[in-house]
C-alpha cells in the first residue's frame, strides 16, 4: 500500500476529487495549508505596500491506495490538478506498512 | 429659497445658521446680515424636522456600524475590536464634550461681525455651554434647535474617528481618547465655527463654498491622519509584512453603510427638506457612482484587476469629493467630480503613499485628505453656472478662495494636530502600545477581548 500526499491548488480540489472517484479511490483526507515551493519571493502590491508573500494557500490531499492502483491514482491527480503554471503543487509517495479499519478490524488492502 | 426662514427672531438671540444658511445665502448672493435683518419670525416646519431627525440618525449610522465595519474589516483579525471600541469610546467622550462646550464654541456667534476678523472669527464663546438656552421651543431655521444640535453632534462624533484610520493597529486606547478629545476641541469645533457659524466667521467671510464638510470634516480629518501616521511611525513590519484585511466582507458592508449614511450627511446639510436638499441628494448619488468607475478604471489599467475594496474606496472618494459641493453643483459637475476624485485617490493610495513611505494604515489621508482637497478645489469650478452649477461665481476667483481655505485648513490642522499629539504622548507616556502589545494585537492587549473565539 502507498500513501499519496498531494499538495495542489485549492480551486483544483473538486476536479481532483472527481478524477479520484473515477479511478476507484474510496477515501480522502483534505487539509487547508499554506506553504511555498518555487513560488517563494512572489511580491504583491497592496494599497501602496509592497510585500513578499512567503506562504501561498494550498490544499493537501492524503489517500492510501493499493499498490496496483498507484499509477492510475497519480496520473488522475496530476491530470486534474495541472494548469501548467508555477505553483501547481507536488505529490509524494510513501510506503504504508499496515491499515486497520477500526469498526471491523479488517486489515491490509481490505481496509482501504 | 425665499421661504427659508432664519432663526434670529425665534429666541431673540443670535443663532448658528448652520449649513442651510450658508447654502441659502450664497445661492441668493446676499450678505448674511442683510438677510438676517429682513428675516421673518421662524416657524417650525414638520417636514424639515422629520428629515433632519432621519439625517441625524443616518450620520450616526455612518459611525457605528458604518465606519467601524469599514475600518474593522480592513485591519487584521487581532485588531478588529479595537476599532469598534475606538468608535464607541470616541462617540461617548465627544458626545459629552459637545454638550459641555462643543456646541457652544461651534455655534455661539457673540461678538462676530461680517468682514471683521477677531477672536470670534475663529472660535465661538461659551454662551451656550451645557446647551444653555436650548429648550423645546428653540428653533434653528425651521427645525427645533435640539434636532440641529443633535445633527451637528453626529458630525463632531464621526470626524475624529476618520483619523483613526491612519493610526489603526498601534495607538494606545488612552491616547486615542485623549487625543481625539483635544483634537475635537482645538481643531474640529473651531474650524466648523470658522466655516459654518455665519458672517464674521473666518472662512465664511472669505466666501468658502463648503456645503457639508469637505474642509471641516474631510481635509481636517485626513490631514490630522497624515500627521498622526508620521508622528506615530509605521506599524511593525510595514511595508514588508503582509497586512491584508481580515474580512473584506465587513469592509464592503461598512462602506455600503457609509454610502447610505452619506445622504444624511450631505442632504441633511440643507437643514430642510427642500429643492436644495433634493439636488444635493442627486449630486451625492451621482458622485458616488462616478467615483466607483473612476477608481476601478484606473485600477484595472494600472494594477491589472479591479478590486472589491477599490470599488468601495472609489464610492467613498466620490462621496468625499461631492461633500463640499453637493448643494452648489449640478448633475454633470457631480459626475466629473466623482470620476476625477476616484482616479486621483487611487493614485494617492497606490503611488503617493508608497513614494513617501508613511503608514496611513487604512488610508484616511489618501481618501479623506486628498479627496477633500480635490473636492474642495473642484467645488470652485463646477459650482459655476457656466458649468451647470448654481452659483454666480467667477471660477478663477472662487478656486482661489477654495485654495486659500484648503491651505489654511491644512496648515492649521497640521500644526495643531502635531502639538496635540505631542501633548497626548507626554500625558499617556507614549502614544504607541509596546512592541509586544502590538504583536499580540490591540484587542487582547488593550481590551482583553478576542473577536473570534473558536
Amino acid at each position: 500500500m502507498k500513501l499519496i500526499t498531494a499538495i495542489i491548488r485549492p480551486f483544483k480540489l473538486d476536479e481532483v476529487r472527481e478524477a479520484l472517484a473515477h479511478v476507484g479511490v474510496t477515501g480522502l483526507t483534505v487539509t487547508e495549508i499554506k506553504g511555498f515551493g518555487r513560488q517563494k519571493g512572489h511580491a504583491e502590491l497592496y494599497r501602496g505596500a509592497e510585500y513578499v508573500v512567503d506562504f501561498v494557500p494550498k490544499v493537501k490531499l492524503e489517500t492510501v491506495v493499493a499498490d496496483e492502483r498507484l499509477e492510475a491514482t497519480l496520473e488522475a491527480i496530476q491530470a486534474a490538478a495541472h494548469t501548467g503554471k508555477i505553483g501547481d503543487g507536488k505529490m509524494f509517495v510513501t510506503t504504508v506498512d499496515q491499515t486497520i479499519r477500526i469498526r471491523t478490524g479488517e486489515s491490509g488492502a481490505d481496509a482501504l | 429659497m425665499n421661504d427659508v426662514q432664519f432663526p434670529t427672531a425665534a429666541t431673540a438671540r443670535p443663532h448658528p445658521r448652520g449649513t442651510a444658511a450658508t447654502a441659502a445665502l450664497l445661492m441668493l448672493g446676499l450678505s448674511g446680515t442683510a438677510l438676517a435683518q429682513e428675516a421673518a419670525p421662524a416657524t417650525l416646519n414638520s417636514g424639515d424636522t422629520a428629515w433632519m431627525m432621519i439625517s441625524s440618525v443616518l450620520v450616526l449610522m455612518m459611525l457605528v456600524p458604518g465606519l467601524a465595519l469599514f475600518y474593522g474589516g480592513m485591519v487584521r483579525a487581532k485588531n478588529v475590536l479595537s476599532v469598534f471600541t475606538q468608535c464607541f469610546g470616541v462617540a461617548g467622550v465627544i458626545g459629552m464634550l459637545w454638550v459641555i462646550y462643543g456646541y457652544s464654541i461651534f455655534s455661539d456667534t457673540t461678538g462676530m461681525e461680517a468682514g471683521v476678523v477677531n477672536l470670534h472669527s475663529f472660535i465661538g464663546g461659551f454662551k451656550q455651554a451645557m446647551l444653555a438656552n436650548i429648550d423645546r421651543a428653540s428653533l434653528t431655521a425651521s427645525i427645533p434647535e435640539s434636532v440641529f444640535a443633535t445633527f451637528q453632534m453626529t458630525f463632531a462624533l464621526i470626524t475624529p474617528v476618520i483619523i483613526a484610520g491612519s493610526f489603526a493597529e498601534r495607538m494606545k486606547f488612552s491616547a486615542v481618547l485623549l487625543f481625539t478629545a483635544l483634537w475635537f476641541t482645538f481643531c474640529y469645533a473651531p474650524l466648523a465655527h470658522m466655516a459654518w457659524s455665519g458672517p464674521g466667521g473666518l472662512l465664511w467671510d472669505w466666501g468658502i463654498l463648503e456645503f457639508a464638510g469637505g474642509t471641516v470634516v474631510h481635509i481636517n480629518a485626513g490631514v490630522a491622519g497624515l500627521v498622526a501616521a508620521l508622528v506615530l511611525g509605521r506599524r511593525r513590519g510595514y511595508p514588508h509584512v503582509a497586512m491584508p484585511p481580515h474580512n473584506l466582507g465587513f469592509a464592503l458592508a461598512g462602506a455600503a453603510l457609509l454610502w447610505v449614511g452619506w445622504f444624511g450627511f450631505n442632504v441633511g446639510s440643507a437643514v430642510a427638506a427642500n429643492e436644495n436638499a433634493g439636488m444635493a441628494m442627486l449630486t451625492t448619488q451621482i458622485a458616488a457612482c462616478a467615483g466607483v468607475v473612476g477608481w476601478l478604471v484606473v485600477e484595472w489599467l494600472k494594477a491589472g484587476k479591479p478590486s472589491s475594496l477599490g470599488a468601495a474606496s472609489g464610492a467613498l472618494a466620490g462621496l468625499v469629493a461631492i461633500t463640499p459641493a453637493c448643494g452648489f453643483v449640478g448633475p454633470s459637475g457631480a459626475l466629473y467630480m466623482g470620476l476625477i476624485t476616484g482616479a486621483v485617490c487611487f493614485f494617492a493610495i497606490g503611488w503617493l503613499k508608497r513614494k513617501l513611505g508613511y503608514d496611513d494604515s487604512l488610508d484616511a489621508f489618501g481618501l479623506h485628505g486628498i479627496g477633500g482637497i480635490v473636492g474642495s478645489l473642484l467645488t470652485g469650478v463646477f459650482a459655476s453656472k457656466s458649468l451647470g452649477g448654481f452659483q454666480d461665481i467667477e471660477i478663477a476667483s472662487q478656486v482661489q478662495i477654495q485654495a486659500q481655505s484648503v491651505l489654511f485648513t491644512v496648515l492649521y490642522c497640521a500644526i495643531v494636530t502635531w502639538v496635540l499629539l505631542k501633548l497626548t504622548g507626554l500625558v499617556t507616556r507614549g502614544l504607541r502600545v509596546s512592541a509586544d502589545d502590538e504583536q499580540e494585537g490591540l484587542d487582547q492587549s488593550q481590551h482583553n477581548e478576542r473577536a473570534y473565539n473558536v
